[in-house]
């Protein structure tokens, strides 16, 4: 069941198009961010307020990368893993958080609070290597900073 | 040396508000365009020669001439701010600071298109600039610059930011279509063009932001202003950027045409110490390697394109001696195969075959034949055999480290091992 907060602006969106289908991935924006993810079930709520058929709506949820048809995390960690934070130590930056967490890229700890993956190049490169955490990016990120920052999210 | 779009970017890089953009003279080109017709900014752009900065470097003015002005309306205008080629960094700094600038040159774009609609096609990474735009096209539309009848003119512009989910295949004219009307982003056969048939079927221009911010400075000083910009016969201003094992990485604002060598070795500061220039990307990842013989090739459309490889975004990402060439051009494939839109057989089959094969070659397991098979998908994935320009783009770097970094490729099967 969508809620009314989320019907409310899924609604906003569809003003925006000329046809509900055009909202699509609006949509399941909105959802993802009141739910973190979109479930088999939501995806179901979705395309039936949309007059989709749920295949259909999954094709679009499936594929782009940041809407996450599998449970995450509180915090979702995007490591930057394209070519200047290639260059400049994302290997060793990666390395690190993989043991700092005990995961790997596509898991999630064991208490719910982090998911790591990779993730194409965050336009920052200059500044590389460099990792986002929901919506805090982070650049010139060295291994020893790893604590430092990962406290922050609780 | 003038910097027409950076000139006014704070050191901290916060958005100009709309009171300090309108004091250095900002939406004085949009009261000179009302008094224009359509035909008239079209020919002004034209004789401009601005090119288009997201990569492909078609002419601005002439793009926008194939809509046809009598179209019955909606027509859209979009701002591609999906900047996600690998290495490239430089619309996230115009975005995030001058967003005026980028919503004056939008203005300028749909009312020489007659367009009453115009989205920015923002990458979701951007928080920083989706907060200054919105907060921008707020302040815009309260003074009279956004909305219905602009300053009295009759002309109507609506603006919306809308924030992709993240998919390389989005930044590609079409693809980017099909996303805004959400569906997934795959191309479009061209013919027609979306200048006739676009979003939802309607006459479109999709224009990148860099493209966009050049607008309002060639309306306020003129063609030949512009011009006189470049070093060379491709007009204008580049932001230009450099990453990778160099002392001072970053972006500037540089005449159009400086050369790599000044870009990597001034601006840039050089190498980090006890490294050598190896070779570069000059325009992301999907750009054919330069190396040490191309350092003075000037950094434009026509000059790239005769040492063999394309401007692109002009980011440059450098390649130095202790950083091991085929890992990096792995590491480039790996990124193009995982983001291949998988609605071509050549590119959705062909590029993870390329991944596999460099990644074999790098960890020792490679065959000489290798080599034949890689040169095979270059010419296979190359122009003409994909239905997008995703794969050959893909090619570029590979095909040009085959060619200069051809003894590392053999050192690793050799070998056996990477000798990095």
């Amino acid at each position: 069941m969508l809620t009314v907060e989320e019907i409310k602006e899924i609604e906003h969106a569809i003003k925006l198009v000329p046809y509900k289908k055009a909202a699509s991935v609006e949509a399941l924006k909105v959802v993802q961010e009141h739910r973190r993810w979109i479930s088999d079930g939501s995806l179901r709520d979705v395309a039936k307020f949309l007059d989709m058929s749920p295949e259909e709506l999954d094709s679009v949820a499936t594929f782009y990368n940041m809407i996450f048809r599998k449970e995450v995390g509180k915090h979702v960690i995007l490591v930057c893993d394209s070519i200047s934070c290639w260059v400049m130590g994302y290997e060793n930056l990666r390395d690190q958080l993989f043991s700092r967490l005990g995961i790997k890229f596509g898991e999630t700890t064991s208490d719910g609070l982090f998911t790591v993956l990779p993730n194409c190049c965050l336009g920052t490169c200059d500044c590389a290597p460099a990792l986002m955490i929901d919506h805090d990016l982070y650049k010139n990120v060295k291994a020893d900073e790893l604590n430092d920052i990962l406290k922050k999210y609780s | 040396m003038e910097r027409p779009l950076t000139q006014h970017i704070r050191k901290d890089g916060r958005p100009l508000t709309l009171k300090e953009y309108e004091a250095v003279g900002g939406y004085q080109a949009l009261r000179k365009l009302l008094v224009m017709t359509p035909k008239e900014v079209q020919t002004l752009v034209k004789e401009s020669n601005l090119k288009g900065r997201g990569g492909a470097g078609f002419s601005t003015g002439l793009k926008w001439s194939f809509v046809p002005l009598d179209a019955p309306k909606p027509k859209y205008l979009i701002t591609n701010a999906d900047e996600m080629e690998p290495g490239t960094f430089k619309d996230r700094i115009l975005l995030e600071s001058t967003p005026h600038q980028l919503i004056e040159g939008m203005i300028i774009a749909a009312y020489a298109i007659q367009a009453n609609i115009s989205y920015v096609y923002l990458r979701w990474a951007y928080k920083t600039a989706a907060q200054a735009i919105l907060t921008a096209i707020d302040e815009a539309a309260t003074s009279g610059y956004l909305g219905k009848n602009i300053l009295g003119s009759g002309y109507d512009l609506e603006m919306h930011l809308h924030i992709g989910v993240g998919r390389y295949m989005c930044g590609e004219e079409t693809a980017l279509l099909n996303s805004l009307e959400g569906k997934r982003a795959t191309p479009r056969a061209k013919p027609p063009f979306p200048q006739v048939s676009g979003l939802f079927g309607k006459p479109t221009i999709v224009n990148n932001v860099e493209t966009l911010c050049c607008l309002p400075h060639i309306i306020n000083n003129g063609a030949d202003w512009f011009k006189k910009l470049s070093l060379t016969g491709d007009a204008g201003t580049k932001i230009y950027g450099v990453s990778g094992k160099v002392k001072r990485p970053g972006a500037w604002e540089l005449p159009m045409g400086v050369t790599l060598r000044e870009l990597i070795e001034e601006h840039a500061g050089g190498m980090q110490d006890g490294l050598k220039f190896r070779g570069a990307l000059p325009g992301g990842a999907s750009t054919d390697f330069l190396v040490e013989e191309h350092l003075d090739v000037k950094m434009d459309y026509t000059s790239v394109a005769a040492a063999g490889s394309r401007l692109g975004t002009g980011t440059i990402v450098v390649l130095d001696d202790k950083t091991c060439p085929v890992g990096f051009v792995e590491n480039l494939e790996h990124f193009f195969a995982q983001e291949s839109c998988g609605f071509c057989t050549p590119c959705r089959e062909g590029l993870p075959w390329v991944e596999k094969i460099l990644s074999a070659i790098d960890s020792g397991a490679g065959k000489i034949d290798d080599l034949k098979l890689l040169e095979h998908h270059t010419k296979f994935l190359g122009p003409g055999n994909t239905f997008c320009a995703f794969a050959p783009g893909a090619m570029e770097p590979l095909q040009s480290a085959l060619k200069y970094f051809r003894d590392d490729f053999e050192k690793h099967i050799h070998e056996h091992r990477c000798p990095y």
